[in-house]
């Protein structure tokens, strides 16, 4: 395409500036991600001048700022995966059951009228969603039980749970979408239902599309920061792995609330509060990074590919 | 593939095709409670809102700083420090975020770099926005000596948070530019930058703006960035420049969320989220007129 007619001395500088101004912005992107990881290496390093490897990662007591301090992330990192855990146990199988409903049984006029509802219900900012269950979700729990905690998990993997599902509905469906007309007319000149041609067919056939958008979706619950913090607690415990029900209706403590726990309390750039910070952050970022990672693997290695 | 197919079709016996109906009419009510759930829970959290912000949302809340006293509460300080804000990330993100799909789209040659750029947008489009918060804090707070809870670091750690969905959506739109106008510039005999300025920009445009502007609605959401820049949970001050400290819409929500008494839960909180939802409408409106009125004049 580079055809220059007219080579002009100007013209010519001026063009290769532009191209470098782009490829400048362009490589915006680069040092982000070299800024992302920098950042959170150079100031976990010095976490661990501190504190131990040994503590932070087999320890079982996280308290930052309260004497006698303590940095065990095991808390902090049981909370995460409980909570995910909990969100995904609704979203997931609500989110592709939306999919189906979209792709397979609904009109083309019900469709468009779905979606950009879908779509407001992920463009509500969080700390909206958070409020929601606090305020609204969790007295409507204690109705049915009474003793539930003020701030407890289940509330706050409902409303997530709901942020979650149109990421997981939209991504899922463009895999089923994508699953050629041809084999579920195949399916049904063979005499089975649509019920049949769905879960035999079509769900197999857009599988990894449909995983895809599961692991996405679970990363998505695993950075989730302002919901949790408000409605699920700040109270760094365990999880009894063997009574997992009872932990469903008191507080926890994931690793994004307590980041901003500490951030909000007035910590200083020395401390090793502060320090914690970047630690939590970077185990954080390295449970979404494998997540994205991988959902990208699988989107693009395993996807059936039809003409 | 096929051989699932045919196992499925043989194990369904022709003898039970009235509990295959039935399993597939749970199956259709089951996608149906599925849309409903969050539907529901959609309308239910509008709903309750916006009647719990009736008689809460009046003028003086719009131009009154907080209080701990809920009748005297208002966000003015709040609703100027997000104006601010997203003003700023609009003026850093847009001239960035389109500058980097151009290069992607109309000069990177499809080569190993390009894929690395790309894979790396897509990346950072996961991480989740608290991190973005850290790397605000430990780069332009402590590295670069920045004051913290400043709106210049608000808006430029905003700025990297939006500025992969800038991008990807400004690539979007600018790939849909037809590649026959392109060649017609080049047969006016124009350099490739010229052909950008006067084809492909004018016609990207609406697309680019679309995007940008959603992207800019999803920042003004954003509280856990913010919290991790040192930006305060409430301030009874407007900001008067971009180096002042602010609070933002959504951290006051935060700020109040918790607040003990009924007033403040059921009253003063519910109008202040009204206030950020009709910012969000009136963006996301924007967004949706500026397409349909470019569209239109298409031919």
């Amino acid at each position: 395409m580079s055809i220059d007619l007219q080579k002009r001395p100007f013209g010519s500088l001026k063009e290769s500036g532009m191209k470098g101004v782009f490829l400048t912005f362009a490589f915006i992107s680069i040092v982000t991600t070299i800024g992302i990881v920098l950042v959170l290496l150079v100031e976990t390093a010095d976490f661990f001048r501190e504190v131990s490897i040994k503590e932070f990662v087999l320890g079982f007591r996280w308290s930052p700022t309260i004497k006698p301090t303590s940095f065990g992330v095991w808390p902090l990192v049981s909370g995460t995966l409980y909570f995910t855990f909990a969100v995904a146990l609704i979203a997931l199988p609500a989110g592709l059951l939306a999919a189906v409903f979209l792709s397979e049984y609904a009109g083309r006029r019900l469709r468009s009228a779905i979606k950009p509802a879908l779509e407001i219900l992920a463009g509500i900012p969080t700390v909206v969603y958070g409020y929601f269950a606090l305020v609204y979700i969790t007295p409507l729990l204690r109705t049915l039980m009474p003793g539930i905690k003020t701030f407890n998990v289940l509330s706050a993997s409902i409303v997530v749970a709901i942020m979650i599902i149109p990421t997981v509905a939209s991504i899922s469906e463009d895999a089923i979408r994508a699953v050629p007309q041809s084999l579920r007319q195949a399916g049904s000149g063979l005499g089975v239902t649509k019920f049949q041609v769905t879960t035999t067919i079509v769900l197999p056939a857009s599988l990894s599309g449909i995983i895809s958008s599961f692991i996405l979706g679970i990363s998505r619950a695993i950075g989730e920061t302002m919901a949790v913090t408000i409605a699920g607690g700040n109270l760094a415990r365990l999880v009894n792995p063997f009574k997992p029900a009872e932990a469903l209706l008191k507080p926890i403590q994931t690793m994004t609330a307590a980041m901003v726990e500490i951030g909000m309390s007035d910590v200083t750039g020395d401390s090793t509060a502060y320090k914690s910070l970047f630690a939590v952050g970077f185990t954080l970022f390295l449970m979404t990074l494998t997540l994205n990672v991988v959902s990208q693997i699988i989107k693009s290695r395993y996807q059936e590919k039809y003409q | 593939m096929s051989r699932v197919i045919r196992e499925s079709v043989l194990s369904s016996g022709k003898d039970n095709i009235n509990s295959e109906q039935l399993k597939g009419k749970l199956f259709l009510a089951l996608c149906i409670a599925a849309i409903l759930f969050g539907l529901l829970a959609l309308s239910a959290l509008l709903i309750y809102v916006f009647r719990d912000a009736v008689g809460w949302l009046n003028w003086q809340f719009i131009t009154s700083p907080p209080s701990r006293f809920a009748s005297k509460a208002g966000v003015y300080p709040m609703l100027i420090g997000s104006s601010f804000v997203i003003m700023l990330v609009a003026i850093f993100s847009l001239p960035l975020g389109v500058g980097a799909a151009v290069y992607l789209e109309e000069y990177a040659p499809k080569n190993f770099f390009k894929k690395i750029i790309e894979t790396n947008i897509a990346n950072l489009a996961g991480v989740p926005s608290i991190v973005y918060g850290l790397l605000g804090l430990g780069f332009f707070v402590s590295f670069m000596d920045m004051a913290h809870g400043t709106i210049l670091v608000g808006a430029l750690t905003l700025t990297l948070r939006i500025l992969p969905v800038v991008i990807v959506s400004s690539q979007e739109a600018i790939r849909a530019v037809p590649d026959s106008q392109r060649r017609a510039s080049y047969g006016l005999g124009t350099t490739r930058w010229q052909m950008i300025r006067s084809v492909v920009l004018p016609e990207s445009m609406p697309g680019i703006m679309t995007g940008t502007i959603l992207a800019l609605a999803g920042a003004i959401g954003e509280t856990a960035p913010l919290i991790m820049i040192g930006a305060a949970t409430s301030i009874f001050t407007a900001p008067r420049g971009i180096l002042s400290s602010f609070s933002a819409m959504p951290l006051q929500i935060f700020a109040w969320s918790d607040f003990p008494g009924d007033d403040f839960q059921h009253g003063v909180t519910p109008a202040a989220i009204v206030v950020l939802l009709v910012i969000l409408l009136a963006i996301n409106g924007a967004a949706i007129y500026i397409r349909h009125r470019f569209s239109k004049n298409r031919p």
